[in-house]
């Protein structure tokens, strides 16, 4: 059987009443509801690096506080919330079978892991932190995800296995290897010893198991990883089952995936040194970490060479849905970092672009471009389908989305783009004497004018989820927008 | 290969098997080895666990999140060994649960901060960093001026020893006392000298109690200097590696 004729299934028992449909709704107003919080703290911050005053000088708003509080909520709470609303609605349908666990499994993951974030982000402005980037929560939340993850990965593999489909679908190869993935970095990277074990008086502080160049090494190769299978690898399952849905076309290889699942799953892990180049860690690890980096390529362009080419026959959509803009916008901004990643490998490169904001601009356009927006496309999608509505509200606010969002990435990345490259030329730059050029505080007056367009990036990119909330709410509440239609009523209400 | 990915494919378990069989290989590879190949850390005279007066500061820097903005970790180039000092040892960090090498420069590196600004620099850019450096944009830090927590000190050191931080009987004994006569100044120091050689000893702030502000700036002024350099040979160091 092929993927087309699977896809071809999935659709058909879209209509199937038993499918647990109330949490992935929960899921979806969670996700869009951490999205503006998430987008909100990162605007935020990033206004606090123009203007310092903005830190209020109180301990709970200082930029060291609040930037694990924008990450964890972009990536673990709205990107979170994304992968279990999707992956709960796609394996359900794509193995014709109800959720495992039920409703009691579904709710557990739900409220448990809103919990989670709640916790995580008060106790990070609190200062309870591990002191590890995108691995903050101290060991208590560890070991609470980590309960949570296991009733996630058994029911995921019970609703696999119970499927009447023969064949797993591709969308479920990375959404399990994302959840297997996911546990083991989660685990080999946060082990540690509570001091209060040993008679200490706070239960919010532990020790991790690994120090130095062994600390450095475990936590990229976690760190570089929760980027490779959260941000990646299940973002892509989103990928094959809504891009192939919303155009109304079979994948474009089946061959194609298989290889580059394979081979992404592979490669990615091996990646985590690039993030250690010229530091203490040994060269052979250097040059393992880059020389995968480069590999890895390949397999993220046969991903998007999947996506993309799916489109085939149907790139009038394009033009005619804004939903479809975003979905292929997002694989296009995939090739583009998976392209500029490699690139940042290769050591040369990274001694310039290393602790400067060009490494910021490229995690912005592979977070806004890829994630934010294959999920933008994913929740449009889902928004009218589980609500059971005609349509979205507004194709048009879709549009107007859309193209805020995309100015505010362009202008976003640019100026990143120019302030890194720029500060990494200053740092090394030396006069005539041979002299430094530049003192450090020189470089950082120099980025201000940067700092001030890229938060006007991420404000405009605010304002677009702002305009999907409204054009949800307007949905749920039942209202279509009096507008001129992108397309027929018919064909319009046949994707609705 | 269709008919073999078949098998998988159709096959809950031998899909997770296969899945984890492909992940763990990368991580196997890249970190194991690092515990267990002898050179990974060079042998360099100096390095001492931390100070329990420093220890408390660098686990304020952790609260704070000063790793979101400041490296600690100097690569070999002219620019930087010229403006921070000579490149970071693996040595250096081998005590550092967790490691803080950072991964943005938004502010300078810190590796090796220590000694480089008086005790009294310190206090004032804490407390207003817009006071000492004018274009600067770092938060304000004034809340370090409280009194800081310590009287667990020796169960810190006790779990750092178990995961292998070589803190001996002695130096958890006297956790709480080399704490209290690290910040003290006119304090009897030659027990925590003798344990913690190079201590920065005395009074940051001035103030009469122990505060946030004299862990921090004794962490600060520790950062870099346990490494004598001008006895240091990178030759004999990669020979001994």
């Amino acid at each position: 059987m092929t993927q087309a004729t699977m896809a071809q299934r999935g659709a058909r028992t879209d209509a199937t009443p038993d499918y647990l449909d109330d949490v992935v709704k929960k899921f979806v107003i969670a996700a869009t509801f951490w999205g503006v919080i998430g987008f909100l703290a990162g605007d935020y911050i990033a206004w606090q690096l123009a203007f310092p005053v903005l830190n209020l000088d109180l301990e709970w708003t200082s930029f060291g506080r609040l930037r694990p509080v924008h990450t964890s909520a972009v990536i673990f709470a709205f990107g979170g919330n994304i992968l279990f609303a999707t992956s709960i609605f796609v394996v359900q349908r794509t193995c014709r079978a109800t959720f495992f666990g039920g409703s009691t499994s579904g709710n557990i993951l739900f409220w448990g892991f809103q919990l989670f974030i709640v916790m995580a982000a008060l106790s990070y402005v609190l200062g309870f932190v591990s002191g590890k980037e995108y691995a903050e929560p101290e060991w208590w939340l560890d070991l609470y995800l980590t309960v949570l993850w296991v009733i996630y990965l058994v029911s995921f593999m019970g609703t696999l296995y119970k499927r009447s489909e023969p064949h797993i679908y591709v969308a479920n190869w990375f959404y399990l290897a994302f959840i297997v993935t996911i546990a083991m970095l989660h685990l080999g990277n946060n082990l540690a010893i509570p001091v209060i074990f040993l008679g200490g008086d706070s239960f919010m502080k532990s020790y991790g198991l690994y120090a130095g160049v062994q600390d450095a090494m475990t936590q990229w190769w976690y760190g570089h990883n929760a980027v490779g299978f959260f941000l990646t690898a299940g973002f892509l399952a989103i990928m094959y089952y809504f891009v192939p849905k919303r155009a109304n076309r079979p994948v474009y290889s089946y061959r194609l995936s298989i290889v580059h699942f394979w081979a992404l799953i592979f490669l990615y892990i091996w990646a985590g040194p690039h993030h250690l180049h010229y530091t203490a860690l040994p060269d052979w690890a250097q040059t393992l970490g880059a020389t995968f980096s480069v590999m890895l390529w390949m397999p993220s362009w046969g991903g998007m060479i999947n996506g993309l080419m799916t489109l085939s026959g149907a790139w009038d959509k394009l033009r005619t849905d804004p939903v479809m803009r975003f979905l292929v916008s997002s694989v296009a901004f995939y090739g583009m970092s998976t392209f500029e990643g490699p690139l940042m490998s290769i050591r040369p490169v990274n001694s310039l672009s290393h602790y400067t904001d060009w490494t910021i601009g490229h995690v912005h356009s592979g977070a806004l471009g890829w994630v934010a927006f294959v999920s933008f496309g994913a929740l449009y999608y889902l928004v009218p389908v589980l609500w059971r509505r005609k349509s979205l509200y507004s194709m048009r606010l879709v549009s107007m989305h859309f193209w805020i969002a995309t100015v505010g990435i362009v202008v976003y990345i640019t100026a990143m783009w120019i302030s890194g490259i720029m500060q990494g030329l200053m740092w090394r730059a030396y006069d005539s004497m041979g002299f430094l050029q530049y003192s450090f505080i020189e470089t950082v007056e120099a980025m201000h004018p940067y700092y001030v367009i890229r938060a006007i990036g991420g404000l405009l990119f605010l304002a677009g989820s702002l305009i999907m909330v409204y054009n949800f709410w307007r949905t749920i509440r039942g209202d279509v927008r009096n507008e001129v239609p992108y397309e027929s009523a018919a064909t319009a209400g046949a994707r609705g | 290969m269709m008919n073999f990915h078949k098998k998988i494919e159709t096959n809950v378990v031998l899909l997770l098997l296969g899945i984890l069989a492909t992940i763990i290989v990368g991580g196997l590879v890249e970190i194991v080895p690092l515990f267990t190949i002898s050179s990974t850390i060079e042998k360099v005279e100096g390095v001492r666990p931390h100070s329990p007066l420093e220890l408390a500061g660098r686990n304020i820097y952790l609260r704070e999140g000063c790793y979101n903005c400041h490296s600690q970790m100097i690569r070999p180039f002219r620019d930087e060994v010229e403006r921070y000092g000579h490149y970071s040892l693996a040595a250096e960090s081998m005590y550092d649960h967790p490691f803080q090498w950072g991964s943005k420069r938004t502010g300078p590196d810190l590796a090796r901060v220590g000694g480089k600004y008086s005790n009294d620099w310190h206090v004032r850019h804490m407390n207003n960093p817009r006071d000492v450096v004018p274009e600067s944009i770092m938060p304000g830090y004034k809340h370090l001026n409280r009194p800081l927590k310590f009287a667990d000190a020796g169960a810190h050191l006790k779990t750092l020893s178990l995961v292998g931080v070589p803190y001996t009987a002695d130096m958890i004994t006297n956790a709480l006392a080399d704490l209290k006569a690290q910040a003290t100044p006119d304090a009897d120091v030659t027990g925590i000298s003798a344990r913690y050689p190079k201590a920065r000893l005395g009074d940051a702030d001035g103030k009469p109690e122990v505060t946030e502000m004299d862990a921090l700036v004794a962490y600060l002024q520790v950062l870099g200097t346990m490494v004598d350099f001008t006895s240091f040979d990178p030759v004999r160091a990669q020979a001994l590696r």
